[in-house]
């Protein structure tokens, strides 16, 4: 009983959040800009068309009703049109995400096979010159912009080393020839059984994966340490030495064992965090996915598709976080 | 000096001025042992000095455009080189600090008083007025802060003020966490039950005797933020969302300048180190005053 009622406490939560950052695109759009009409119409436009325009955008309406309008569209999956691609926001969002999902879900897996195993040793040697050099290294990853480690990548591996391919998704040789059917350009291609193109767009792939791995890495790091030292520091720890186990099934059974479920939602949250840094990583790489969109709908003043993004972006987050709490609660015995 | 060393340290302090004052001397001889942190320090302290008296250090005008100089080499003359249209780089890097570290001071002067306030005023209250206002704060929490701040900006209009309005909309939200947290450690202290005894109220005691109390690890939260806004306003700058050409601001630098990275990668190299080396210092500054002030967050 009282797990349902924490659950639907999360859920309720979670809801109330939803709202709250749908309230919040909704001033962006409607109250910060002097006039969203001219947005659309341009400065030069006639009165009587921006007068037709403000009927048509319903912004002769009060706020209230605007916003009730506005949630009204949002639950049926209306983020409103694009004016730079004049297709649906829904529809570019899902055209653009899944290539964010492979990138980000590519750096995560990264970032947790390093940065776990950095963070175990370093608090199993405590102040060693190891756990020293790992805390050099994870301050020094959150302290580097993403954007100039991209570049730095592109400039070495591309440019002088010549062991990556350029920036984008594919070779220009296989532009078209892989069917959508994922939007994960890896993936549909291994479903096509193009092995070329494949390796193409893993190639493709692993530069930008690479740095923004490095970007979650400093934090899956740190939090790693910080909770193994506080589960090497329990008494079971002793009994088990006392037993005389070894170090290394001390350290990943008795140890490991007891931080793997907070351990989960550090990674739901810097999965989430990635989305973030996927935006310039993006950028950098040419990589199609929703934060190129977002930057070009920027830089295009297109204020449907800026919102739509920011709020999908924000659902995803807001969902990634709830799954943690989830899973927490559902495999961690201490919270029962 | 010795003697002034004596009445820092001694056990007996005779005024309160003195043991205060004893307590910070301790705390500064535990800072001084963590290298890293003294590292820190003295960078901050550089970068700060370099952008307060850039006007007097800048061996040339920032602007100043020499189109027969671009993209050249560091010299004796152009320390770090010039950029795309011939001006000096150092100088420019020197005035960007200004832009840089101007746009995170205003961010935190901002950002910090309304977190602690929001944060104590939620911690002491309780009820619905904490849910409410935590309510608020986890809807700023739900979005990644460069994207919330993108979506500000596009509302306004790209530039420093802008920048700094988002950033620090979107700043607050740890600040209002952290005041809560310790509002709610120390809320139920004898000495906060004293207080409400003598008649003192709710407004008094969250001013005079619960804030006062959250300011240190304030001052650890705003250290440690501060790297984070000098990513997050480059990280606009370099999107074209913050500081505009031709304004020397590290992130635009690098923006202008990204596509000589092939033949003359010094030249957005430069700004990038910059912004590494700002953060960086800033961040371990933090995690050393992290382990005087707030011992129990290690």
């Amino acid at each position: 009983m009282r797990r349902i009622k924490s659950l639907s406490e999360t859920l309720s939560s979670v809801l109330v959040t939803l709202f709250g950052l749908a309230v919040v695109t909704f001033m962006i759009g409607r109250v910060v800009p002097i006039d969203p009409t001219i947005a659309i119409v341009g400065d030069h436009a006639p009165p009587d068309v921006v007068a037709a325009a403000r009927l048509q955008l319903g912004l002769d309406k009060p706020l209230p009703v605007q916003f009730l309008i506005y949630v009204q569209h949002l639950l049926h999956g209306d983020l409103g049109r694009s004016v730079m691609s004049s297709h649906p926001v829904t529809q570019d969002i899902a055209q653009y995400f899944p290539a964010t999902v492979e990138l980000a879900t590519t750096a995560i897996i990264i970032a947790m096979l390093i940065g776990i195993p950095l963070g175990v040793l370093a608090a199993a040697r405590q102040g060693s010159r190891f756990d020293q050099l790992v805390r050099v290294i994870s301050l020094g990853g959150q302290s580097v912009p993403v954007f100039v480690l991209g570049l730095v990548a592109l400039l070495v591996f591309y440019v002088k080393l010549g062991w990556a391919p350029g920036t984008g998704q594919q070779d220009v040789l296989f532009d078209g020839t892989v069917p959508r059917v994922t939007g994960m350009l890896v993936v549909d291609a291994a479903l096509n059984g193009d092995w070329d193109a494949t390796s193409d767009a893993l190639a493709h792939l692993a530069l930008p994966a690479l740095v923004l791995a490095f970007f979650s890495l400093s934090t899956i790091t740190r939090m790693t340490r910080a909770f193994m030292l506080d589960a090497l520091g329990g008494e079971y720890i002793v009994t088990a030495r006392a037993k005389g186990l070894s170090g290394t099934r001390i350290l990943w059974r008795h140890g490991f064992g007891n931080i793997a479920v907070p351990l989960i939602t550090v990674l739901a949250l810097a999965y989430a965090g990635l989305l973030e840094g996927a935006v310039l990583t993006e950028v950098i790489f040419s990589w199609p996915g929703i934060g190129q969109y977002l930057t070009v709908s920027l830089l295009n003043a297109d204020m449907n598709a800026v919102l739509g993004a920011t709020l999908v972006i924000g659902a995803v987050y807001v969902g990634l976080n709830m799954l943690a709490d989830l899973a927490y609660r559902l495999f961690d015995p201490r919270v029962r | 000096m010795s003697s002034t060393r004596d009445w820092l340290l001694t056990d007996a302090p005779s005024s309160r001025r003195q043991a205060a004052w004893g307590r910070r001397y301790r705390r500064w001889l535990q800072f001084r042992t963590n290298g890293l942190a003294m590292f820190g320090l003295t960078v901050a302290v550089i970068l700060i000095l370099g952008a307060v008296f850039a006007p007097l250090l800048a061996p040339q005008n920032p602007g100043a455009q020499n189109l027969a100089m671009r993209l050249a080499p560091p010299s004796a003359q152009h320390w770090l080189g010039t950029d795309e249209l011939g001006r000096d780089l150092f100088s420019r890097l020197l005035y960007g600090g200004r832009v840089t570290l101007g746009m995170v001071v205003a961010v935190v002067i901002l950002v910090a008083p309304i977190g602690l306030l929001v944060g104590s005023v939620a911690g002491y209250a309780g009820g619905w007025a904490d849910r409410v206002l935590m309510r608020v704060t986890d809807v700023f929490l739900a979005v990644p802060q460069l994207i919330l701040a993108l979506a500000f900006v596009s509302a306004l209009k790209p530039g420093i003020t802008s920048a700094v309005i988002a950033i620090a909309l979107t700043a607050w939200p740890p600040y209002a966490r952290q005041a809560r947290a310790d509002t709610l450690t120390i809320r139920h202290s004898d000495f906060i039950a004293a207080a409400r005894l003598t008649g003192a109220s709710g407004t008094r005691i969250v001013l005079h005797h619960i804030i006062p109390l959250c300011l240190s690890s304030m001052i650890v939260r705003m250290t440690l933020s501060m790297s984070g806004i000098i990513l997050t306003a480059a990280g606009l700058g370099f999107l074209g969302m913050g500081a505009q050409p031709p304004m020397p601001e590290w992130g635009t630098m690098i923006a202008t300048s990204r596509a000589f990275i092939l033949a003359q990668w010094w030249v957005p190299a430069i700004p990038g180190i910059a912004i590494f080396v700002a953060s960086l210092a800033f961040n371990l500054l933090g995690d050393g005053l992290r382990d005087v002030l707030d011992p129990r967050q290690r």
